[in-house]
């Protein structure tokens, strides 16, 4: 176990992943990884393409399931066979593309698939103005200017973030997993992003980030991972790391940290 | 500054109710069907006489379109997901021929309708399961069945005309042919349509999910909305109004031969396209089903009533169908 893992022994484990293997065929995408996550806790996960990233987070989320290894959830072996299992065991995801409807509201987004109905007589109809209010706390807690009634469609970047991540918040998640959210917007609205992630920590909420900014990692996170061709290479704490050596790490010129 | 009071009024500025329907496209074709009226009851004049604005007249235009905005009504729940259904005139037909034999064939007006209707949705269950469970393409499956239905009705009709409707004929013609308090039933059953698809499309998850499949249909299946029940519910809804719609007809007319519905798939998306509903998706009303019907049928009749040479209507409407989408263009560019 690492020092980073031990320092943070006060919070409870959230979920354990031991020696996680994936394997499509003859490629080996993920080999033996053990990884803890912490109630609450921001970490980076970085890596080159084909690192084996993205076929963790699907791991995570219920998309695959691993070919060999254990997850512990909460201290108990789970298996997430479908994506519905993450969720209801606190696991939600923002998919790189956002999945987002341009021509619904940002509520009607943050609600779709689980939308809010109430009873009239034999019929289901929407609740919109709960849907509306409930939309409008999750963007005011936060702090962005998202107005619920808004079309997706004319949003900007960061905007359209924090749509995907409220979301999330609809469950009360305790674990969030980001694929890379800063990747296709402009500067500005990266800090915006920044910021909504910080919001989720000060709530409680755990981050698992995936991320090829490097000072988007040292601003947010608190503990770093990086894979390299399906192994773990490093899992430090973010201050007893730099992004020279993490940068290192992912190309290979450190072995291991 | 009181943030909420802020965010209040920007709201109000860009949500109020009199914004939405301004920036709508069934507002402009509603002003634009308003207009026609008023410079067709001008010029639909002979000898000096009013012949457009008629009672009978208007009666007249009531009937023709309603006929055409039943199957709108459906349309536009297929378009909104980004669909498309070719198959509603053949559908009509074949319905229509369903009908008109069993009742022919000594059955009652019940019967005759349930053929006419199951026909109809048989079609619309083949049509949507093709299309979301197989996952082909609604143009080609629905180009298909437009073939298959009109063929099937000539070989189920033996190319002949029903006009002879059993022993509830009399009752069958006054179903489609009748009034209720001097509104004519088909049009009593497009309203009837209308606020249904309005309420479904505004209040239900069912109408959210259709925009939502229309709009990013992988979103829609990553968030968990049912996406290919849904599809296949809006190509059933489709049929089922082909099926109403050749049961009303047919008791008007009070005949039904296999050419039934003819070309009438491209006036219902014709119908349904000024409207306001976007072939790309995630885009319509059944409001605009509504008022789109009207307009087509209002520069038909508007058209014939000025004498003006009927080979012209296709021109006129085809002029309207790419004026009402170039329209809609320039609007959402400007609004960005």
């Amino acid at each position: 176990m690492s020092s980073s893992s031990q320092e943070n022994q006060s919070k409870p484990v959230f979920l354990d992943l031991r020696n996680i293997s994936k394997s499509f065929g003859a490629i080996e995408a993920l080999k033996g990884i053990n990884m803890q996550l912490f109630a609450g806790e921001v970490v980076g996960l970085m890596g080159d393409n084909g690192a084996g990233k993205s076929t963790l987070i699907k791991i995570l989320s219920g998309n695959y399931q691993p070919t060999s290894g254990e997850m512990y959830f909460e201290g108990h072996p789970q298996q997430f066979n479908r994506p519905v299992d993450a969720r209801t065991h606190g696991i939600e995801v923002v998919y790189q593309d956002l999945a987002l409807c341009d021509h619904l509201t940002a509520a009607h987004n943050v609600f779709l698939g689980r939308e809010k109905k109430r009873n009239i007589g034999p019929l289901k109809i929407l609740d919109n103005k709960h849907m509306f209010a409930r939309a409008g706390e999750i963007f005011a807690m936060l702090k962005s200017e998202t107005r619920p009634r808004d079309k997706v469609k004319q949003m900007s970047g960061g905007q359209r973030q924090a749509v995907a991540i409220a979301r999330t918040q609809l469950s009360s998640p305790q674990l969030v997993l980001m694929d890379e959210p800063t990747a296709a917007i402009s500067v500005r609205q990266v800090s915006e992003v920044l910021g909504l992630i910080k919001r989720l920590q000060s709530e409680g909420v755990g981050v698992l980030l995936i991320s090829h900014r490097m000072p988007d990692i040292f601003a947010v996170c608190d503990r770093v991972v990086v894979l390299r061709r399906g192994e773990k290479v490093a899992d430090k704490h973010i201050s007893q790391t730099s992004q020279d050596e993490v940068t290192g790490l992912i190309t290979g010129a450190v072995e291991r940290a | 500054m009181n943030d909420t009071s802020l965010s209040k009024a920007i709201d109000s500025q860009t949500h109020s109710f009199g914004q939405e329907i301004i920036r709508s496209q069934p507002f402009w074709v509603t002003i634009a069907a308003i207009v026609l009226c008023f410079v067709l009851s001008l010029t639909g004049t002979t000898n000096g006489e009013q012949v457009f604005f008629t009672p009978e007249n208007f009666s007249n235009i009531a009937l023709n379109f309603s006929f055409i905005g039943i199957i709108a009504i459906g349309m536009t729940a297929v378009i909104i997901t980004a669909g498309i259904d070719l198959s509603v005139g053949s559908v009509m037909g074949l319905a229509g021929i369903a009908t008109g034999l069993t009742l022919s064939s000594g059955y009652g007006v019940e019967a005759g309708i349930a053929a006419g209707i199951l026909t109809a949705l048989a079609c619309g269950l083949v049509n949507g399961i093709l299309i979301s469970y197989i996952g082909l393409s609604p143009f080609v499956v629905t180009l298909g069945m437009l073939s298959i239905c009109r063929s099937l009705a000539l070989v189920v009709s033996n190319n002949k005309m029903f006009y002879e409707f059993g022993p509830d004929e009399d009752l069958f013609l006054s179903i489609g042919g009748g009034t209720h308090l001097g509104v004519a039933n088909s049009l009593v059953v497009m309203l009837v349509l209308t606020i249904f698809l309005g309420f479904m499309l505004n209040f239900t998850a069912w109408g959210r999910h259709l925009y939502a499949i229309g709009s990013n249909e992988s979103a829609a299946t990553m968030t968990g909305v049912p996406v290919k029940a849904v599809k296949l519910s809006a190509y059933l809804f489709c049929s089922l109004t082909a099926g109403i719609s050749a049961v009303m007809i047919v008791g008007w007319m009070g005949s039904v031969t296999n050419a039934l519905g003819m070309t009438y798939e491209l006036r219902v998306i014709a119908s349904a396209v000024i409207g306001g509903a976007d072939l790309m998706g995630g885009v319509g009303t059944a409001y605009g089903a509504l008022i789109g019907s009207i307009l087509v049928e209002l520069i038909r009749n508007g058209l014939l009533m000025a004498g003006v040479d009927p080979y012209w209507q296709g021109t006129f409407v085809g002029l309207f169908i790419i004026f009402a989408v170039a329209l809609e263009k320039i609007r959402s560019r400007r609004s960005g």
